[in-house]
């Protein structure tokens, strides 16, 4: 292994940060498109060169940026995310049906063997794929003419499809989860899509355990163990071990299981990372102390990760798409905030370092592991 | 020739300077500018005008000859010191601060 890329979108554009293998110092490349809101950039696993980059604004819309070079240099890609038919209505926050309306790109998911190969998913929720590296898009409409779309109710941050993880050990079975309508799977890559809720409960739904209507803020995989999923739910953090046909909730001492992020240890499959936020209400974390929690038991049992976090003062959020690690042989991880810090633990969380401070608010961070 | 001015972020998007010339045939309109702009700047499309509906983006206005035509229809001609190059179509951002 001889290196590190941090790739990291913010709300006023994009950035990325190389280290060598012991990720001790970091260079700066960026902003890229700034001004521009970059949702979600990430690197293709069979083409650590090839990045991709939502790029958007209210006033000029989705873009699509594409980088052959790791970065260095990005041209703009198709941009026309146009639903599949006539796209018909979903719930509107006040229960009115509402017309699906394409706002932006929330993630980009490189397929595992194809750099031309992307899912995109998308509010309003819907995955788009493309296989001309981005040229064109074209809807799977599978998922949204699943029979339960005209429920789906938009969560307080708009009924974005945020969440795409594929099942290295078969690239048909694929898992998505949309704010606020749930979690589903497809098993023949993409075609049909089911919900996998169940074992879900959602105190702001009618029915608490409704096939659709939680909001899932983000799922984790570990690639040895496709059929265990972890989720990090609006409220509680669940766990799966068969592929989302029942999930139990694992947040066990947690100081609170509202959160937004929650990752896999690239070599343990049982550790797992989450950031506790105080509440829905209040988005930051509890008594102003930033703390990573690591459970090394699949869940239930969690520590509380300090050495070098702010244990005082601190009221910043982490959002969904900015936790991620590497795949060095000790496990890096790394997260981003909305007060503008990356933090990189070289040490699977035992101690972290702000590797970057005072950039826009960051609303993802991925990491390449480059060979 | 056309004389059209975009906002900032667009200009960088299509690698131009503060005024963008354009060779327009026919009725000058805006429909006929902006299709026109985007056959040259491709990477324009979806950035002013919705793809599919062609509207214009809510946050973007159409000033021209110090009048606000955004409310136009897109097939009314543009004024004639438009449409003669003496003054720019502009599309401009609205204001906003964060």
């Amino acid at each position: 292994m001889s290196g590190v890329r941090v790739l990291v979108g913010t709300r006023k554009g994009a950035f990325t940060l190389e280290s060598d293998g012991k990720r001790e110092k970091w260079e700066v490349n960026g902003p890229h498109f700034g001004g521009w809101e970059i949702y979600h950039l990430k690197g293709s696993p069979a083409d650590p060169d090839r990045l991709y980059a939502s790029q958007s604004t209210g006033w000029f819309g989705q873009l699509i940026q594409r980088s052959s070079d790791g970065g260095k240099t990005w041209e703009p890609v198709g941009n026309k995310f146009v639903y599949d038919g006539v796209p018909g209505t979903h719930q509107w926050y006040d229960g009115t049906p509402h017309p699906w309306e394409f706002k932006r790109v929330w993630h980009l998911e490189p397929s595992l063997n194809d750099p031309d190969h992307v899912y995109a998913g998308v509010e309003d929720a819907a995955i788009f794929q493309t296989t001309d590296g981005g040229q064109n898009w074209a809807e799977m409409p599978g998922l949204r003419g699943h029979g339960s779309g005209s429920k789906w109710t938009p969560g307080a941050g708009g009924l974005g499809l945020h969440t795409i993880v594929i099942d290295p050990s078969n690239q048909k079975r694929m898992f998505i989860a949309i704010s606020a309508a749930g979690a589903f799977r497809t098993d023949d890559g993409g075609a049909t899509w089911k919900p996998i809720n169940q074992g879900l409960r959602s105190q702001h739904i009618p029915d608490p355990t409704a096939e659709v209507g939680h909001c899932v803020h983000r799922i984790a995989m570990h690639r040895s163990r496709p059929d265990t999923l972890f989720m990090q739910k609006h409220w509680d953090v669940m766990r799966t071990d068969d592929a989302g046909e029942s999930w139990r909730e694992i947040s066990g001492n947690l100081p609170t299981d509202f959160g937004f992020v929650v990752d896999v240890h690239a070599h343990d499959p049982e550790t797992i990372y989450v950031v506790p936020i105080k509440s829905d209400s209040e988005h930051f974390p509890p008594d102003g102390k930033l703390r990573v929690y690591r459970s090394k038991s699949g869940g239930e049992e969690w520590e509380a990760l300090t050495k070098g976090l702010p244990q005082q003062n601190c009221y910043v959020n982490v959002l969904r798409d900015a936790m991620a690690v590497d795949s060095m042989d000790a496990c890096g991880v790394y997260f981003g905030t909305t007060g503008g810090q990356v933090y990189a633990s070289k040490d699977g969380g035992d101690s972290w370092t702000a590797i970057m401070r005072d950039l826009p608010a960051v609303l993802s961070v991925e990491v390449q592991t480059l060979k | 020739m056309i004389r059209v001015i975009l906002p900032w972020h667009l200009r960088n998007l299509a690698r131009v300077g503060s005024e963008v010339m354009l060779d327009v045939s026919g009725q000058i309109t805006q429909r006929t500018v902006l299709d026109a702009l985007e056959n040259e700047y491709p990477v324009l499309r979806g950035t002013i005008r919705d793809h599919v509906t062609a509207k214009r983006r809510p946050f973007l206005r159409f000033f021209a000859c110090e009048e606000d035509l955004s409310h136009e229809l897109p097939d009314a001609p543009l004024p004639d010191a438009v449409a003669k190059g003496a003054e720019p179509f502009m599309v401009v951002g609205a204001i906003a601060g964060g």
